[in-house]
Order: C-alpha cells, then structure tokens, then sequence
C-alpha cells in the first residue's frame, strides 16, 4: 500500500500533467524518497495507484540512473567518472575510495552505510574531480580529503 | 568595459538574486512591456532580428523555431513551452551558474517565450543532480506565483501561464529533444522519429517548444534593449554573448560570460590562464564531449555557431575540455565512448552496439591488448553513427571526438598497439 503522504505527494504531480501514466517519473522518485530504494512491492503498489502494468513501470523505473531498484546503503555516494573529473585525477579518487569503504562500483558496505556508485557528469567541471553523498555536493577530491567528507554521514 | 548581460546582476558569493532585487534591475519590466501591447508574433520577430541562435550546443535559430508554432484561436489547446535544464554535456557546466544565481531571469525569459508561441503551460526540465538549482527554481517560482507574475492574467492581461518544475530522474538521453519530451511524458527517453517536429507535435502530441537555459535567460534582454543592442554584444554574426567554460589543467578553470565570437586562444589564455606549469598544450573539445578536438593551429578561431567549421568542429556548449600533453588522449576518447555507451537508450543498433563495441576496443588499446587493424574499426564504428543511421544525436556526437582524435592523434593510437601499452601511465 502506498502512505498517505506518498499519494498526497504523487497527486500533486499529477495536476501538472494531463495524463495519469505522466506522473510515473515523479511518483517513482517520491515512493523512493520515502523507502530509500523501489522494491518489487513498491512497484505492484505504484502500478496499482496508476492503472499500469509492473512491466510498464519496470521498464521505465530501470532506464533511469536514480531510480534503485535494489536496496542502497544510509547514505549513496555517487563519484563522477566523465571526462573533466577524469583529468583532473578521477582514477586516485575512486582507488582511495574503494580502498576506505571496501567495496566497489555497485556495492554497499557490510555495515550498510555507503553505497558507492559512478555517475555521469555533475556538471561543476571547473572544480573536478566531484561526488555527491545524498545529493550534496563535494569538489576538488583528492585521495587525502575524501575521509573527511564522508564523516558527517553517520 | 564589454556588456554581459547574462551575469550581472549575480553575486560574487553565489546566493541568489531574489525577486526584489531582480525587479530593483529592471526585471519583469520585459513581460510587462509586452503584455501592454505588442503582439506574440513581434516578440518572434525581435528575437530574429537579434540572431539569437540555440544555446544547447545545436545552435538553431531560436526566433524561427518560435515562428513554426501555430498560432490563433483555432489551434488546440495546450501549446507548451519547455526549458531544457537537463545540462548532462560532459564537460559542461554553464546553465547551472544561470539558474542557481539568477533565476528569475530564466523565468521571465520562459514567459516571454511562451507569450511569443502563445504557450499555456511552460515546464522546467530540470537534472535531479542539480539540487541546488531546484530549490532556488522552486523559491522563485512560488515566490513569482505569489505576486501573480504567473498564474490567470498577468499583469491585467489576457495572457495566463501556468509554469512548473520537472525533475528528472537521470538519464543523458533525457537532453534530447524528443527523449525529453518521452520522459516529461512518464516514459523511457527514447528518441522520437522526426518529422514531426515538436512544434507541430510535440509534448502530449501539442505543438512544443523546447529551448536551452541559457538561450531562454537571453530573452529578457532582448526585449528590454532591442535585437540591434543584442547584435552589437557579439563580435561575429551569431547575436549576443556567451557562456564560455574551461576545465582540465588550466591554470584558473571557470566560466565566464564574454561576447560571441571570442577567439578560443582569448578564453585558454586570457580567462584562463593558459596552461599550468609543467603542462603543455595538445588539443581541446570545443563545447562538451559531442564535439571535434580542435589542435593548436585552431586556436585563433572564434567560438560562434560557425567559426570552428574551419577546424571541422564546432561550438556546442562553449565550454572546453582540454588536453593536455600528459594526459593520453586514447585515455580520454575511451572515457567518452563509456559515458556515451552507458547512456545510450538503446533504441538504435549502431548507437548501443557500436558505443559498446568502440569501448571495447578502446579499453583493450589501453590495456595493452590492442591489436593491428582496431584504428580501422574504429573508423568504421565512427562511420556507423553518422546522421541518418540513428534516430538521435547522440551516436552522430559520439563520432565526434573519435574521429577527430583518430586524425589528430592517429600516432598515440599506433603507439598503443606497437608498444602493447599506454605510454602514459
């Protein structure tokens, strides 16, 4: 069953569009919001709410790069891997990232704390390399500072 | 002192411009200008006259877009205006400053585009990434639906515009226009066959606009100071300034706000500093990953939408990525091929299959697995994706970068295969 507050959220969404199917995007990041990862049952009580078919919604929930359809860690890492980060010494960040949280690319850690992934440019090039923890920006990573940035994420 | 128009209202702190102050520089003096009486069709006609050409990286001209818009009473409702926000262009971080720092300008510039195609409802598409954008977006829309800048008959007119602020769900197709259109549409961000345009139909099947930020923030000025003002900003024929963006190992990379038509030598050295010590020159991609490398001898060339054709490139964004020589250029174009294959949709075979294919190769040039007759087939992958084969953009801009490092830095490719290794590491 989707909460309240999930329908609440999803339906004022819905008003902007003249289509019930239009508001999937929205409502799969709002059902995220609220229990961190789409789980198959989020996407039977999703598909449900909006008439759809799970297929329907499966096919667009995967496409999407923020949409998890497996569990993520408290807090999700994403380190840009394009071109300006890569320069400016990507491959040392992602090393000495790996090598403090013990896991890779697509991995959390055992404590569940992190979860590490790539992703697509983050568009602040002039102050590469970059990550986001939980959509809050960090610039200008080195090897040495990451320790300190990931503290604050308990 | 040159004009820069875009950026001057902006702190140097980096918060934002809020509503008073906006209004305190003449903003919304525009749309109300407007809306006392000069009809949609002038508002086109100035922004044509301006040379105001698409700042997304494609570079059509805007005004004429507008004017395929059916305009009167008889066309069905909605029309729809929608600002692609989605900057997702490796290397490209220029749309983000104009948002976060003044965004009331972007949404003066939407009303008066959707005034000008007589929109009804605008969307704001907007990269979930861009947290920061979308909280100030938000701020500012509701705070310019409390004055009723937006809403029923604004400012006592007839005109009644509805604006709202999308956030996307991640995916670099979404920055294509009829991808985006797809996905503001719940759906895949798959590409649409062309024709129809999305001026005919478009977003639900209404006829749509979709414009860049940066090209929507330009508007605003143009109605306040006119196209010859816009015009005489530039050094060249394309209208107006430009955002202009450095990174790689420069010595200052930033943005910058400068008047079209700016040699790229100008930008590389004067506003950035030049290369860092140690460092030395070897090429650049013009305006975000979808571009052709350009080498020294280009650098006296001008950034508007034509200027680099000489070099067999062109502008796209405006924001440069450079190459430095201890930076291996395989390295880089192999970088790119895996952005562009990940992001791929899917939709078309040489797109997905040859974007993995090209990656492929790359990484095993780079591991020192490289074998005799892979330049070859890269050549043939680049081939693959030209225009026609695919239904978007985004294999065509894939060949870019690949075939112009193939020709400009044919010679670290042979190295690769010869030595069985990357040189550079």
């Amino acid at each position: 069953m989707l909460s309240a507050e999930e329908i609440h959220e999803i339906e004022a969404e819905a008003q902007h569009y003249p289509t019930r199917e239009a508001v999937l995007i929205d409502a799969l990041r709002i059902v995220q919001s609220h229990r961190g990862w789409v789980s198959d049952d989020a996407l039977r009580d999703l598909a449900e709410f909006l008439h759809m078919t799970e297929a329907d919604l499966d096919g667009v929930a995967s496409f999407y790069n923020l949409i998890y359809r497996k569990p993520v860690g408290r807090h999700v890492i994403h380190l840009c891997d394009s071109i300006s980060c890569w320069i400016e010494g990507y491959a040392g960040v992602r090393r000495a990232l790996a090598a403090r949280l013990g896991v890779d690319f697509g991995e959390t850690t055992k404590d569940g704390r992190f979860t590490f992934l790539p992703i697509v440019c983050l568009g602040c090039c002039d102050r590469a390399p970059a990550m986001l923890v939980d959509g809050e920006l960090h610039v200008h990573l080195t090897p040495d500072n990451i320790a300190g940035a990931l503290e604050k994420y308990a | 002192m040159t004009d820069t128009p875009l950026t001057k209202n902006m702190h140097a702190d980096g918060s934002p411009v809020d509503l008073a102050e906006y209004e305190a520089s003449g903003g919304y003096q525009a749309i109300r200008k407007v809306l006392g009486g000069i009809e949609p069709k002038q508002v086109t006609g100035m922004v044509k006259d301006a040379v105001l050409r698409g700042r997304g990286g494609a570079g059509f001209p805007t005004g004429t877009k507008w004017s395929f818009v059916p305009l009167g009473p008889e066309v069905p409702n909605p029309t729809y205006l929608v600002c692609n926000a989605d900057e997702m262009e490796p290397g490209t971080f220029k749309d983000r400053l104009l948002m976060e720092r003044d965004p009331h300008q972007l949404i003066e510039g939407m009303m008066l585009a959707s005034y000008a195609i007589e929109a009804d409802v605008a969307f704001i598409f907007l990269r979930n990434e861009y947290r920061l954008c979308a909280e100030r977006l938000a701020r500012a829309l509701s705070d310019a639906c409390a004055k009723q800048y937006l809403g029923k008959k604004i400012f006592g007119s007839d005109y009644s515009l509805e604006m709202h602020l999308h956030v996307s769900a991640g995916r670099y197709m979404c920055g294509e226009e009829s991808g985006l259109l797809n996905a503001l549409e719940g759906k895949r961000a798959n590409p649409r066959l062309k024709p129809p345009y999305p001026t005919t139909a478009g977003l639900f099947g209404k006829p749509t606009v979709v414009n860049n930020v940066e090209t929507l923030a330009c508007v605003p000025h143009i109605v306040n100071r006119g196209a010859e003002w816009f015009r005489g900003l530039s050094r060249t024929r394309d209208g107006g300034t430009k955002l202009f963006g450095v990174s790689g190992k420069v010595k200052r990379p930033g943005l910058w706000e400068a008047p079209m038509g700016t040699l790229v030598r100008e930008i590389l050295e004067d506003y950035a500093g030049g290369m860092r010590d140690g460092v030395k020159f070897r090429g650049l991609l013009p305006g975000g990953a979808s571009t052709d490398f350009i080498v020294e001898s280009d650098l006296d060339l001008p950034m508007d939408f034509g200027g680099l054709a000489k070099a067999g490139s062109r502008m796209g964004t405006g924001t440069m990525i450079i190459l430095d020589d201890g930076t291996c250029p395989v390295g880089m174009v192999r970088n790119l091929m895996q952005f562009f294959s990940r992001e791929s949709c899917g939709w078309c075979t040489p797109c997905w299959s040859g974007l993995q294919w090209a990656e492929r190769l790359l990484g095993a040039m780079e591991e020192g697995a490289g074998e005799p007759g892979d330049i070859e087939k890269l050549s043939e992958l680049a081939w693959m994706w030209a225009p026609g084969h695919t239904y978007c953009a985004l294999a065509p801009g894939a060949a870019e970068p690949l075939e112009s490092a193939l020709k400009h830095f044919r010679d670290d490719f042979e190295r690769h295969i010869r030595e069985k290794r990357c040189p550079y590491s």
